[in-house]
């Protein structure tokens, strides 16, 4: 519920301020769509680029943006995990296609996946945990069309949690993967 | 331009050091079985002088919980050399040993510390030193007195004289400090808007490696306690991370992941140099040096759980050290080479625990919710670990049997990571 608002706040954001470049709101947990908010124009999808190495799309910010349309898959950035998985989920594959395919058409775009752990058990240890997290979704992006260049995957442990508790629901949210665009 | 931006940084971090408290603040938990009964008589002159050594030494002592202060009140003359003591005075009063000394004011504005520690039992002496001092170095003096003691008289060395690290979290920043062992006059070495975790002392004393999320990655540094000058060690592709100090100073172990899974490397402390250790197709990381330098403990889970295992520098073997239970983690060998501390799982609560080379007999020490990040203190009496009270990070400290607790608190901040110091030569 209070996700479903967040999303919906987020798009009304968006939709607000289309000119401006505020991307941080663009990784949240943008699970439900708003039709609602497609001020940003339909997204470029990978149009010209093929073989060329050039400037992304995503870093010349305007209209066109993909990365920054709530109502592109790409504007999904956080996959969550089982407790003590790294097993990606197949809810995300289509987020994860998304990306994939849009590396693969846009070269020189590079992204961070950041890994993350719930708050349990030694930090350095979870660095380890986070980086595996991190390297499963980079794998997938391989197979969608991605490069191993464009792609770097850094952990973040247990040291940047979404939520402070230290419960379960808190725990279900800081065990994650967050995508982040160079230059965003 | 990255090292213009760590100096500002840095120069930030030294401006803004004053700002945070985080004197840290000793509580005993729990007694040790077999103390130590010493009278210490206040010095000759020390009431003139702002800072009661002897409190300082009493307080040191107390605090290992190997001893039992006896009241040294109402002896009358007080004495302050040995050949002023009267045995009848402290053997009625059940002490084992009896501190006396003086501070005597120089012309030169230093002091001179005379002491002496008796076997009252005996009525011989057994140690008596002099110091010339400045009055800023007081407290070293009374907290090297209390080393001089404690060897004395339990045999191993005392580690009052040494230093600890720890990270305080207060709010939304990280504070790297250093601070006496009793956690006296703490200094902010490095202030951060990001997680800062890891720190490990070289074993030399002069430097202090960490790892830093400033650069929204982890990346080690490390940064020269004497002027304050710090260098990344490891910035590669991916996450750099878990810093162990090979036992001359001069090399370091570290988990990467620049090819691939999280993997065990030997760099040179300045950067140069990186080799790899092993390679598994699982986790390998939080590499501790033997203290002869021969072999490693790291965590893995090459064996589907969180184990540790050891690793032969010479040859490259690898060995499995734990078996019982599915999550241990976070290895730190003693510094007798006899055994190791870590971090063990049983069911939700994480404890620390020693393991015995020889005879694999595992002790759990710590009776915690979420204890972790043990570091041994250099006479491999004491582990200082954090643990947590209340949802907020304490540091504790319990003596490798397992009787004696103290917790170390800090006003207003999340303190963690603590990292205890080499002895002071």
């Amino acid at each position: 519920m209070q996700r479903l608002l967040f999303g919906a706040l987020c798009a009304i954001l968006l939709a607000a301020c289309q000119t401006t470049s505020t991307t941080k709101d663009a990784g949240a947990p943008v699970e439900e769509r708003n039709p609602s908010a497609t001020g940003s124009g339909t997204a470029t999808t990978g149009t010209s680029t093929t073989g060329i190495t050039g400037n992304p799309t995503g870093s010349t910010g305007a209209g066109g943006n993909p990365l920054k349309d709530p109502s592109s898959p790409l504007s999904k950035r956080i996959v969550y995990f089982e407790f003590d998985s790294y097993v990606v989920k197949d809810e995300y594959k289509p987020m994860i296609e998304a990306h994939g395919r849009y590396l693969q058409s846009n070269r020189g775009a590079r992204m961070t996946i950041q890994g993350s752990t719930d708050e349990r058990g030694s930090r350095e240890y979870n660095i380890a945990l986070g980086q595996r997290r991190a390297d499963a979704l980079k794998k997938m992006l391989l197979l969608y069309g991605a490069t191993e260049i464009q792609i770097e995957t850094v952990s973040f442990g247990k040291e940047k949690p979404r939520r402070d508790g230290h419960d379960e629901a808190s725990w279900t949210e800081n065990r994650r993967d967050e995508i982040v665009f160079a230059g965003e | 331009m990255t090292r213009i931006l760590c100096r500002l940084l840095l120069a930030l971090a030294v401006l803004t050091s004053g700002a945070a408290r985080a004197q840290l603040t000793i509580e005993i938990v729990g007694g040790g079985a077999t103390n130590i009964p010493i009278a210490i008589v206040p010095f000759a002159n020390e009431g003139t002088y702002p800072l009661s050594i002897t409190q300082i030494v009493g307080n040191d002592l107390a605090r290992s919980g190997l001893f039992k202060i006896v009241d040294a009140g109402g002896v009358n003359p007080r004495p302050a050399r040995p050949e002023d003591v009267r045995y009848g005075d402290w053997t009625s009063r059940g002490a084992d040993a009896v501190v006396v000394g003086s501070m005597t004011p120089l012309s030169d504005g230093r002091i001179e510390v005379r002491f002496y520690l008796l076997d009252v039992v005996k009525q011989s002496l057994l140690a008596g030193f002099t110091y010339v001092v400045t009055p800023a170095q007081v407290r070293a003096t009374a907290h090297r007195i209390a080393d001089v003691i404690y060897e004395k008289l339990t045999g191993s060395p005392g580690v009052f004289s040494t230093r600890i690290a720890y990270i305080a979290k207060q709010g939304s920043k990280y504070e790297l400090f250093v601070a006496e062992a009793d956690g006296f006059n703490p200094l902010s070495i490095v202030n951060s808007n990001e997680p800062l975790l890891s720190p490990v002392w070289s074993p030399d004393g002069t430097r202090i490696a960490y790892v830093s999320l400033e650069n929204k990655k982890p990346v080690i540094y490390v940064q020269m306690l004497a002027t304050g000058a710090r260098q990344v060690v490891a910035n590669f592709r991916g996450s750099n991370s878990a810093p162990a100090w090979a036992p001359d100073s001069s090399k370091l172990a570290v988990t990467l992941s620049k090819d691939g899974g999280s993997q065990l490397y030997l760099i040179n402390a300045d950067g140069s140099g990186v080799q790899r250790l092993a390679t598994s197709a699982g986790i390998d990381t939080e590499a501790n040096f033997a203290p002869d330098g021969r072999s490693i403990l790291f965590t893995s889970d090459r064996g589907g759980s969180p184990q540790i295992y050891r690793l032969t520098l010479a040859n490259g073997s690898v060995e499995r050290m734990t078996y019982e239970g599915s999550y241990n983690v976070s290895p730190r060998h003693l510094p007798d080479g006899k055994g190791f501390i870590f971090v063990r799982r049983d069911g939700n609560r994480f404890n620390i625990a020693l393991q015995d080379f020889a005879t694999r007999q595992v002790q759990v020490l710590t009776q915690g919710a979420l204890d972790e990040s043990p570091s041994v203190a250099p006479n491999g009496k004491l582990v200082i670990y954090a643990s947590e009270v209340g949802g907020r990070g304490i540091l504790a400290a319990v003596s490798s049997d397992g009787r004696v607790k103290q917790r170390l608190t800090a006003a207003a901040s999340d303190v963690r990571e603590p990292a205890w110091g080499p002895l002071v030569k």
